[in-house]
């Protein structure tokens, strides 16, 4: 990368900065000439008199000749072109005017957004390269470098670059030569004058720099201390866990505490130091005019200068500030830019970095030619080395497992293999080819790795399995019309200016022949397969059952699911299943819901009519009204919360009860008794509004069948119907969206799998409801042949940030899964089941030594035991191999791996 | 069945006989009442208990495995109580439990049944008579086998 901004500014920008700089030259005498009209209309067409001076005053000879008073002389910069009437020459003038600031405002727009655009474009490019950068960080840098630091630098720190690189050119040399035409005017007037007004300079020049280099270096500071700060929020947020494990939030505290202040301090002394050059600035810049009077109104006493000359100076100083202030002020922010780009480029060059072509190098992936061959590797991290004379040779098909105790570096070992580290010596060859020059494409299609934590992407967990599919663009973006093609070019071309990635991520990036298969279907049952292998197929149904399908898309498995739905209502009716399901019927209540389900008689779609918060909702409650419910409610509600305080206001605080049964939480407990009190006083009708809806949400949560507290007798079951009805037909436009009926003959979108085929309730108080209804779910999908429709469910998981909705023995079995699926020549594991179960363990060790029965296995085990049945064990102490051969043989030799099996 | 129903059932159960009916609308509020089919175990010899039964309605057989295949050992009836053994005192079920019609039972958890014990004394005598009739009527079968053996 470039090492100064001004080199990556003129590298990437010349033509465009050239073109600013034109533009803002071509702008200028627009913008003089408009300057200059309000004076020709005062002096030309208003004034009775003008004079020669009034004209040089205003720095301009505009050539004007005093005229009778209704025949004026149109004049441009000086030459009298026409002799007309005064108010014919003010409407000329007036509609000049205008028409130049029309000029003048389109220059400042186009100059803006071409500026704009640069800067964006420039700053997109920095951006680019820096990530790009971080794809080829050696991988034992990212032990060292926090996330939390080098997100701020890609992203907010560079942002104020793309302002500068815009007026890198335009400004200085806009400013500059607005400054320089100024000064010319005052030493034409007078030499000493003009001596005088840049007296200042070089003391400011020299000075304000100096001071400037020290407020940079604390904004330096300023700025690391920030990315501190930031990957320290970064760690505290990944260990949230370790913190309230030991209890250290007061610890935390403090150092957080300690890392503001210090930028406090940092601020503070920017501030003083930034605000004197400020106090500095303005001193000189009124220094000047002391200058002026002085010296200036001593040459007019002599009567060398004439007092309209220092006036005019006077008027013409004052033009010279603003540039001069822009000057400065650019200079502070180039020094700035200078500092922050130089400082994050320092950043994003550690040593070791990856070749460009050997991460993204696109070539065809040949498979390997031969056996995998060591020839002394030598592997240092940190200056110590972690492997040495590393020697092997692995047959293709050869299964290799690798022991050792926790200093055998065996884990770098075969990282070394898999071509994820770069060795300091030695060779490593696939085949005939050698790996430090293989592009990553070629080892990531032929070597499968699966490490002992695998950190997954936030995406579904289909997107993650086929994650190494997904190596290069296999067809063009899928568009629908001509706007959209358009769209495509556009966004492309775009990318192309900036040299950032010209492949299209919304392209089809599927690779079906990596997989071996032809198209999406054969694609999910190869998941599946590769799920069976990593023991995950049934997590996946598991997570399918309480997952949710979108009949829009696929309603082809809607209908199967429906089928589902009428056969266990069929197997329902079976003398061990006979009331374990109340099913839903939108003419009957159902006494297993509660009241507010009942009364929706749906699956709420987002926070509308949320089942907790029901009451609070105007439409249920305008619903009740329509019904003449409210009434009942109230009573209802009355009833219950005496119930409630009656049977719990004996009981501890810390009773149980409350967390399971009550419909009042403790914390209301004293307001219900108030309430109560009042109500026996005065009587309901005399309630409050929001007393009312303190008592009428209680029956809401209400089930007869589990609380049996007798107050939903039938006819009130039967007003509730009525309301169910009112509920839904009277429902209004805009909350259509908010809640899914529910009907027998329709798939819900918002109800879970599992819930669309049981269709119902389970009832309570009936013993091992549950687990018959969930075997008898399970059956019901096993006959339809139904388990794939679920599994594809479970592949639309989402499984959250790095795959924390995952157990993380889930996300073992996804990476494993991964591995499997694009079947790669060798699969490389290390400690890869660690985090598992012992049955996981031996079924997956299994599951993959059969599918890799005709390929390489190099597995590094976290227990020597497993190690059994390899072809060839090799046995691994201090960064060496120490012993090699079969399990048995090495067994039987009693030496370093009997000892490793015997210490387990 | 609402509660109130419930709290009358409950009254004319001995074991609850003289518990204040405040306490006891508390009891048939958190006690969960639990259906079985007839059929279905109540609880299964061997395994882990973590509650007792009240019977309120039905007939369930009480059967032990024995070296001789399953042996019905008696018939309980409404009002009886079942399961206390095993949380009492920590031991797997010590009996199967069989529904022998549909069953109606309340189902007390092991804490709910330590809480009730405590609190009301009346309620650990007619345990303490229930379970002295037990060992009582164990002793007369015992020796009627031995002497049959005999």
């Amino acid at each position: 990368m470039e090492r100064s901004i001004y080199k990556f500014v003129f590298r990437y920008s010349k033509r465009e900065q050239v073109f600013i700089l034109l533009f803002t030259v071509l702008s200028l005498p627009f913008y003089y000439v408009s300057l200059d009209i309000p004076k020709l209309i005062v002096n030309n067409v208003l004034s009775d008199q003008v004079t020669e001076a009034d004209a040089s005053v205003a720095g301009l000879d505009l050539g004007m000749v005093a005229t009778d008073q209704d025949v004026r002389s149109f004049s441009l910069f000086g030459y009298d072109l026409l002799d007309m009437e005064r108010l014919t020459l003010l409407a000329i003038y007036c509609g000049m005017f205008l028409l130049l600031v029309l000029i003048n405002g389109g220059f400042k727009y186009f100059i803006n957004v071409y500026k704009g655009l640069l800067g964006e474009r420039m700053l997109r490019r920095l951006r680019y390269q820096l990530f790009s950068r971080i794809m080829r960080f050696p991988l034992p840098h990212f032990r060292r470098v926090s996330s939390g630091e080098l997100i701020p630098m890609v992203t907010q720190e560079v942002e104020p670059l793309g302002g500068f690189i815009g007026d890198a050119l335009a400004l200085p040399f806009y400013q500059g030569g607005l400054l320089i035409t100024a000064l010319i005017f005052i030493f034409m007037q007078d030499f000493w004058m003009g001596l005088a007004s840049i007296s200042l300079y070089p003391m400011q020049g020299w000075l304000i720099p100096k001071l400037q280099r020290t407020v940079n270096l604390l904004g330096k500071e300023r700025v690391k201390e920030v990315r501190k700060v930031s990957e320290r929020i970064a760690e505290t947020v990944q260990s949230a866990e370790e913190m309230h494990a030991n209890g250290m939030a007061r610890w935390e505290l403090a150092e957080f505490t300690s890392r503001m202040g210090r930028i406090f301090e940092i601020r503070y002394a920017i501030y003083n130091k930034k605000f004197f050059i400020k106090f500095l600035n303005n001193f000189l810049a009124q220094l000047t005019p002391f200058f002026f009077f002085a010296i200036g109104g001593y040459f007019v006493i002599q009567g060398s200068l004439s007092l309209g000359g220092l006036v005019a100076v006077l008027a013409a100083y004052k033009d010279l500030q603003p540039p001069w202030k822009e000057l400065l002020n650019h200079y502070q922010i180039r020094e700035d830019s200078k500092i922050k780009y130089e400082q994050v480029v320092a950043q994003f060059a550690p040593t070791g970095m990856r070749e460009d072509e050997i991460v993204v190098g696109e070539v065809v992936p040949e498979p390997f030619n031969g056996a995998l061959t060591t020839s002394n590797l030598r592997y240092d991290e940190d200056g110590e080395v972690l492997i040495d004379g590393f020697n092997v040779e692995i047959e293709p098909g050869q299964h290799i497992a690798l022991v050792g105790g926790p200093t055998s570096s065996k884990d770098r070992a075969v990282m070394l293999l898999a071509h994820l580290l770069d060795p300091n010596s030695g060779k490593l060859r696939y085949g005939d080819a050698e790996a430090q020059a293989m592009p990553e494409v070629v080892t990531g299609t032929q070597i499968g790795f699966v490490g002992p934590s695998t950190s997954l992407f936030s995406a579904s967990l289909m997107d993650n399995v086929i994650y190494g599919l997904r190596q290069a663009p296999k067809g063009p973006r899928d568009y629908s019309d001509d706007a959209a093609r358009k769209k495509m070019e556009r966004e492309l071309g775009e990318s192309a200016k900036t040299a950032n990635s010209a492949d299209d991520v919304l392209a089809d990036w599927i690779d079906l022949e990596r997989a071996g298969v032809e198209n999406r279907e054969e694609l999910i049952e190869a998941v599946r397969r590769g799920l069976a292998v990593a023991d995950m197929e049934d997590d996946v149904y598991q997570l399918g059952l309480r997952g949710r399908l979108d009949p829009e898309t696929r309603p082809e498995a809607a209908k199967r699911l429906l089928e589902a739905r009428s056969l266990l209502e069929s197997r329902l009716l079976e003398d061990s299943y006979r009331g374990l399901v109340e099913p839903f019927d939108r003419d009957a209540y159902n006494t297993n819901a509660t009241v507010g389900e009942n009364l929706l008689f749906g699956t709420p779609v987002g926070d509308d009519f949320d089942l907790d918060r029901l009451p609070e909702n105007e439409y249920v409650m305008s619903v009740l009204a329509k019904v003449d419910l409210v009434d009942e409610f109230l009573s209802i509600g009355h009833e219950v919360a005496q119930t409630m305080v009656e049977l719990f206001a004996d009981l501890p605080p810390d009773h149980e009860y409350f967390g399971q049964f009550s419909f009042i939480s403790l914390d209301d407990l004293p307001e219900f008794q108030t309430l109560l009190r009042k109500v026996e006083r005065d009587g309901l009708e005399e309630l409050e509004e929001n007393e009312r809806l303190m008592f009428m949400a209680l029956p809401f949560k209400m089930a007869p069948a589990r609380h049996r507290l007798g107050l939903i007798d039938n006819a009130m079951q039967d007003r509730l119907l009525e309301a169910r009805r009112a509920f839904a037909e009277d429902l209004p436009e805009s909350l259509k969206g908010s809640v899914e009926f529910f009907d027998h003959d329709l798939y819900n979108t918002a109800s879970s799998l599992q819930d669309n085929i049981l269709f119902g309730k389970l009832a309570y108080g009936r013993a091992q409801a549950q687990a018959k209804i969930g075997d008898l779910i399970s059956d019901v999908i096993e006959n339809l042949g139904l388990r794939i429709v679920v599994v594809e469910v479970g592949l639309d998981f989402e499984v959250g940030i790095g795959g924390a909705r995952l157990s993380s023995a889930q996300r073992q079995k996804t990476a494993i899964a991964r591995a499997v699926l694009k079947r790669p020549q060798m699969i490389v594991l290390s400690e890869a089941t660690a985090a598992l179960d012992g049955s996981a363990q031996t079924t997956i060790l299994k599951n993959i030594r059969e599918e890799f029965s005709d390929r390489t296995v190099i597995w590094a085990m976290h227990r020597p035991s497993q190690a059994k049945n390899f072809d060839e064990v090799l046995v691994m102490a201090d960064g060496k191999i120490v012993e090699k051969g079969t399990y048995d043989e090495l067994v039987e030799k009693k030496a370093v791996l009997a000892d490793l099996i015997g210490a387990e | 069945m609402s509660l109130q129903q419930d709290v009358e059932l409950m009254r004319n159960i001995p074991l609850f006989a003289k518990i204040e009916p405040s306490k006891l609308k508390l009891l048939a509020f958190t006690a969960e009442r639990l259906t079985f089919g007839q059929g279905d175990l109540v609880c299964k010899q061997g395994d882990e208990g973590d509650s007792a039964y009240i019977i309120i309605d039905g007939e369930a057989d009480v059967i032990v495995d024995t070296a001789n295949g399953e042996v019905t050992v008696a018939t309980l009836k409404k009002n009886d109580f079942l399961g206390e053994t095993a949380i009492l005192c920590d031991v797997p079920r010590t009996a199967t439990v069989k529904a022998k019609s549909d069953l109606e039972t309340l189902m007390i958890s092991k804490d709910l049944f330590f809480q009730l014990v405590g609190q009301f004394p009346s309620m650990s005598i007619e345990i303490m008579r229930e379970l002295a009739r037990r060992v009582e009527r164990t002793t007369v079968q015992l020796r009627e086998a031995v002497s049959q053996q005999a």
